[in-house]
């Protein structure tokens, strides 16, 4: 960035109201250093989504721990973006993530937050690679509240609560919600570790909301070919052989 | 005297009303009795005709000999260690030959027992008994329960601290006299958490230092942060130790208003029933259970707290009710004894 620098347009993100207001004084404080454009407050990290897709954005300004979506959560679903905002995380007290951001050289900042760091962070503020964001999740793990892909340049986000079923096909994952399917590039087996008791593995490739499960029914003609059913959706979904006893076992526990 | 301060205090007679007390008491009482039967008795049948043959003349005394000595309890420890202990021995031997005089009549036909035996036996396990006491209250020291005390001291939550600062200094541009009181409370808080933990504090203190402590978290909560207080029928005067309610509600608030969007509400109920103190805290269960585990740590920290001011008189029960996550805690009510309260320690 070189002479007549535009203001750096950022966007506030903290679940409490007194937190984005130090923000915005302290904003305001360094004007004269580094010129900023305020261009929203938000309290959670969805409404930070549909933000950033409205106006443009250079920096978001993160909180970690918000109800609902956090901000690791928020950040990646960002980056899915084509030109992703430059993210600065917040804490007020967090040991596991400040290791994980330094280790990741992740700009970061402390509550209360001081002039100076602020200053320094959004000047040389960028956005984060996918692999960084990936280390940052797995140091904290949480599972995400949402599923999230792009299409033509805007996110979708599917609320994991909706999720049917997780398919793997060749390089994608077929996630199947009752309204329409979408394809997402994740491992199923990262989703199945990611979300654990929430799903259920029927098959190699198929993982199912535990919540969902319907019936489960032999398929006729066939000697151990079992099938099985789900709220809200017609499709008979194939069970393994080598899931069904394991299946069993935890329909019968829940 | 079981006084606020354990600070040099002198080997006291156990309090005979509490629970835990008079339990060590009455398995002591019967584990001699199937010791005595066990040398005597040379058949298993035997054993059992002579065991409840001398139960059913032991247990009235020891029932007497229990509420003889609750009676008198208050009275006894306030005499000197060696009185106290020799009137408590002749308490505790007198009330079962009386019961024995009482009985051996109107048993007569089946086994008496010899009034000396009775005398010596009671000696024997009076005195085994309150060595016992003795020893365990100086295992249990005032140094020593003291340095478990202040290491079981309930301890902030460090992102609730910055959290809290960051709100004060959110404040003090825009409301100095907000951000004036959140600072006063903040003080009251640590003051409070760097006090000696093993002074007992006046229940409306404790009341006041939750309060403090949940005006601090609406300031960052807002509307989210819901609080009822039903405690027209507190015992304001009850003693109870330092750190019990807020901690209690800190947890409340960190497991089940924090992670859950639209917030929810506490609730506080304190009252006085059959001379407990209960104090019920309710918080909804959050859908989120990603922190789950720091709540357990801090529950048996409060646990074991209880239970060293008050041994098996104090309780604490968690109860899951479908939505809501209930804590209960019962402890004995005692007040502070001398008339009028005598400057006391305010939350110092």
């Amino acid at each position: 960035m070189n002479a007549p620098n535009p203001p750096l347009r950022v966007l506030i993100v903290d679940d409490e109201a007194p937190a984005r207001r130090r923000l915005r004084d302290v904003l305001a404080d360094c004007a004269g250093q580094l010129p900023v454009d305020i261009v929203g407050e938000v309290d959670n990290g969805l409404d930070a989504l549909n933000r950033v897709q409205q106006q443009p954005v250079d920096a978001v300004l993160l909180d970690i721990r918000m109800p609902g979506m956090d901000g690791l959560e928020c950040a990646a679903h960002l980056n899915r973006l084509s030109v992703p905002p430059a993210i600065i995380f917040s804490t007020a007290y967090d040991a596991y993530a400040c290791q994980a951001f330094d280790l990741n050289a992740v700009d970061y900042l402390l509550k209360p937050v001081r002039a100076d760091r602020l200053v320094r962070a959004l000047s040389r503020a960028h956005s984060l690679s996918a692999a960084t964001l990936e280390h940052l999740r797995e140091a904290h793990p949480k599972a995400r509240t949402h599923l999230s892909v792009n299409e033509k340049g805007r996110i979708v986000l599917i609320p994991v609560a909706d999720i049917l079923y997780l398919k793997a096909e060749l390089k994608y994952v077929t996630v199947r919600t009752a309204a329409r399917e979408f394809l997402i590039e994740e491992s199923l087996t990262r989703l199945e570790s990611e979300f654990g008791e929430a799903f259920l593995r029927i098959h190699r490739n198929c993982l199912v909301a535990s919540a969902r499960l319907r019936e489960i029914g032999k398929l006729p003609g066939e000697d151990d070919g079992h099938f099985l059913r789900l709220d809200g959706l017609n499709e008979r979904l194939m069970v393994s052989r080598r899931q069904y006893s394991a299946l069993r076992e935890k329909i019968k526990s829940i | 005297m079981k006084r606020k301060n354990h600070n040099n205090r002198q080997v006291e007679l156990p309090n005979f009303c509490h629970l835990g007390v008079n339990l060590r008491i009455a398995l002591t009482v019967e584990a001699a009795l199937v010791a005595g039967v066990v040398a005597r008795a040379s058949s298993a049948p035997a054993f059992w005709a002579e065991f409840i043959e001398l139960s059913a003349q032991a247990q009235p005394a020891l029932l007497l000999t229990l509420l003889a000595l609750c009676a008198a309890g208050r009275w006894l420890r306030s005499q000197p260690y060696r009185l106290g202990f020799g009137l408590t021995l002749a308490l505790g031997v007198a009330v079962p030959l009386l019961v024995a005089l009482w009985l051996n009549p109107l048993l007569a036909g089946t086994a008496v027992f010899p009034l000396a035996g009775v005398a010596v036996f009671c000696l024997l396990v009076g005195a085994g008994l309150l060595g016992y006491f003795n020893l365990r209250a100086r295992a249990l020291s005032p140094a020593i329960t003291e340095a478990r005390l202040q290491a079981l001291q309930a301890r902030i939550r460090p992102h609730f601290l910055f959290n809290s600062l960051n709100a004060v200094l959110s404040l003090v541009r825009s409301d100095p006299r907000r951000a004036e009181h959140a600072l006063e409370n903040m003080a009251d808080l640590f003051r409070a958490l760097m006090s000696n933990a093993s002074q007992l504090v006046r229940l409306e203190d404790e009341v006041a230092l939750t309060r403090a402590y949940l005006e601090l978290e609406q300031l960052r909560m807002g509307d989210r942060l819901q609080v009822t207080w039903h405690i027209t029928k507190m015992p304001v005067d009850a003693l109870i130790p330092q750190l019990v309610i807020q901690p209690l509600v800190e947890n409340a608030v960190y497991h089940g208003i924090e992670p859950q969007p639209e917030g929810g509400e506490i609730s506080l109920n304190i009252f006085l029933s059959a001379d407990k103190v209960h104090i019920v805290v309710r918080n909804p269960i959050a859908t989120d259970t990603s922190h789950h585990k720091g709540n357990r740590i801090a529950l048996a920290n409060i646990r074991e707290r209880l239970l060293l001011h008050f041994d098996l008189d104090a309780q604490l029960k968690l109860e899951p009710l479908g939505a809501v996550y209930q804590v209960h805690i019962v402890i004995p009510y005692t007040r502070e004894r001398t008339q009028p309260a005598p400057a006391r320690p305010d939350r110092r």
